[in-house]
């Protein structure tokens, strides 16, 4: 089986979910990679040196810049002519197209596949990660979007891709790329962070939320995260949101400070290494999952721990 | 312009659901069923639209049993103006629906059609991109800004790093996300003039559309569940642990 995966990257860097992907797609046989941009030559030389990966198609046009889903969708369907699965990381670009992609090869996709069965047969979560199904498809062609944290990273080195350009039909006229408000952070990126310190609505500002979390996070080395109650609270920006709505996360610590842990937080980060909670509601279910709890005023709690590490 | 709303009826958000126990699925008997909230956003975001007078007619629709009606009638009070029950008791994946959703696109002539995200059942976050690509439309998925001017929609989107904005051509796809509104409730009066506005009841065979599923669930069982840990009584103790576990320097 031949598998084509959707290479994720951004100013001219691979991101780590391609790495998962490519793991997933490696247990369905043989990987090829798809780069779609614009002047992505650097992400297509990083990409052949995947462990594992033969192909690397390479689509370059300005239409392609922002991966702009009526313009990319055609590119992949074509190449699906010589594929038998297409895999995509379950980022918010791989969301947007690989059901397009779906559609076009009248293909049911399958979403978040955590496990690869066999050529046939998935596992994903559903309601939220309060079940988990294995569903087998009839579908000829495969159209799946993986979960990282559920996959380990392929390395980045010890490969030889071939690379090969491909041609695609540009613009689609549909849509156009206006602008971007995209958080510039000195810290590791939520998905691929080794540390998060999350923080929740018992921060009781932004102010605050900063004063806590953030020299605790800088600290760490580690990423900053939020509940979406603290999101939705308006103290930590949207892309904070670490949840079953937000991002799923699976780093090796995962501090919750002032989290109670409600199912839609938890279906976001309960696959991390080791969970520690600080809360001073010694019922809070956030409890329930984490290997080590702290109960007290988190105010007073995380300064003196970031003042001791 | 007209709005095309689809809607589904899904298990309500704060029912916790419970894995039957022969593995078979999720126990949806007797369980209190609403409208996704991810579609509910997306009837105010439709009304808001009307209101602004952008769009002068909203119609919603569902796939599913009988009792989707009361989603409609709930879409109806909210204040779209009427509804189409696509009445099924099988289970139709995304790819269905979407097809189904095309034909009546195809029939209604919707400036935009704007629909959830996500169901919180399946998860699968497909349709509205699905629909987007047979209808060759353009799509602004996970939306948390929506401006129609004249022939265009600026589509903020929520995406993994922040926020991004995109300009389509209409007709378009908009799916929404959270942070797009907070949906009004219906009062009562206008659940009572609900109940008079026109719902038409159609079946997938009126539309052509085979809906026989592409997927066998094969099991449904529990996520495995993680062991409490242990509490400790200070910052020490904790750094203590956190160092013999290694994550910690």
């Amino acid at each position: 089986m031949k598998s084509l995966v959707l290479v994720e990257h951004e100013n001219g860097d691979l991101k780590d979910a391609t790495l998962s992907a490519v793991t997933a797609a490696a247990k369905l046989g043989e990987v090829h990679l798809l780069v779609v941009g614009d002047s992505v030559s650097g992400v297509a030389e990083a990409a052949a040196k995947i462990a594992g990966v033969g192909k690397v198609h390479v689509a370059e046009d300005a239409a392609y810049a922002h991966q702009l889903a009526e313009n990319v969708a055609p590119v992949i369907a074509q190449l699906m002519g010589h594929h038998d699965a297409f895999v995509a990381p379950a980022t918010t670009t791989g969301k947007n197209v690989a059901p397009r992609v779906a559609a076009l090869l009248d293909v049911m996709q399958i979403s978040d596949v955590i496990d690869v069965v066999d050529a046939d047969t998935f596992v994903r979560p559903i309601y939220a990660g309060n079940a988990i199904a294995t569903v087998k498809s009839s579908d000829a062609k495969k159209v799946l979007t993986v979960r990282g944290t559920a996959f380990e990273k392929a390395a980045r080195d010890g490969g030889s891709g071939t690379i090969e350009a491909v041609s695609g039909s540009g613009d689609a006229g549909l849509s156009s790329f206006v602008g971007a408000e995209i958080a510039a952070s000195e810290r590791p990126e939520l998905t691929s962070a080794k540390i998060i310190v999350s923080g929740g609505r018992a921060l009781g500002s932004g102010e605050a939320f900063h004063q806590v979390i953030d020299p605790l996070a800088d600290k760490l080395g580690a990423a900053v995260g939020a509940s979406r109650a603290a999101v939705d609270a308006g103290y930590a920006p949207n892309d904070y949101q670490v949840g079953q709505t937000g991002k799923i996360v699976a780093p090796e610590l995962y501090v919750a400070v002032g989290i109670s842990g409600a199912i839609q937080h938890l279906a976001g980060m309960k696959d991390s290494k080791l969970i520690v909670a600080i809360n001073k509601d010694e019922d809070a279910p956030i409890f329930q999952v984490a290997d080590i709890g702290l109960v007290g005023d988190l105010f007073k709690l995380v300064p003196e721990l970031t003042e001791k590490l | 312009m007209k709005l095309l709303v689809p809607v589904k009826r899904v298990i309500d958000y704060n029912v916790k659901p419970r894995v039957k126990a022969d593995g078979s699925g999720v126990d949806l008997a007797n369980v209190k069923m609403s409208m996704n909230p991810f579609d509910e956003i997306a009837v105010e975001e439709a009304i808001r639209l009307k209101e602004k007078g952008v769009a002068t007619e909203i119609v919603v629709v569902s796939i599913g049993p009988a009792k989707a009606q009361e989603t409609l009638r709930t879409a109806l009070a909210m204040g779209a103006d009427r509804a189409i029950l696509v009445q099924t008791d099988d289970a139709v994946e995304p790819l269905a629906v979407a097809k189904i959703l095309a034909k009546i696109a195809a029939e209604e002539q919707p400036g935009l059609v704007v629909l959830g995200k996500q169901a919180i059942d399946d998860d699968s976050n497909q349709t509205g991109q699905m629909l987007a690509a047979l209808l060759g439309w353009a799509q602004g998925t996970f939306a948390s800004k929506v401006e129609v001017s004249g022939d265009s929609v600026d589509v903020t989107r929520e995406v993994d790093g922040g926020l991004e904005t995109v300009k389509l051509k209409l007709p378009a796809i908009v799916t929404t996300d959270l942070r797009l509104n907070e949906p009004r409730y219906a009062s009562l009066p206008n659940i009572m003039k609900a109940k008079s506005k026109p719902l038409a009841t159609k079946s997938p065979a009126d539309y052509g559309v085979d809906t026989t599923p592409r997927l066998t669930t094969l099991s449904v069982r529990e996520p495995s569940k993680r062991e409490a840990g242990v509490k400790v009584g200070s910052v020490d103790e904790l750094i203590d642990r956190l160092r013999t576990t290694g994550v910690i320097g």
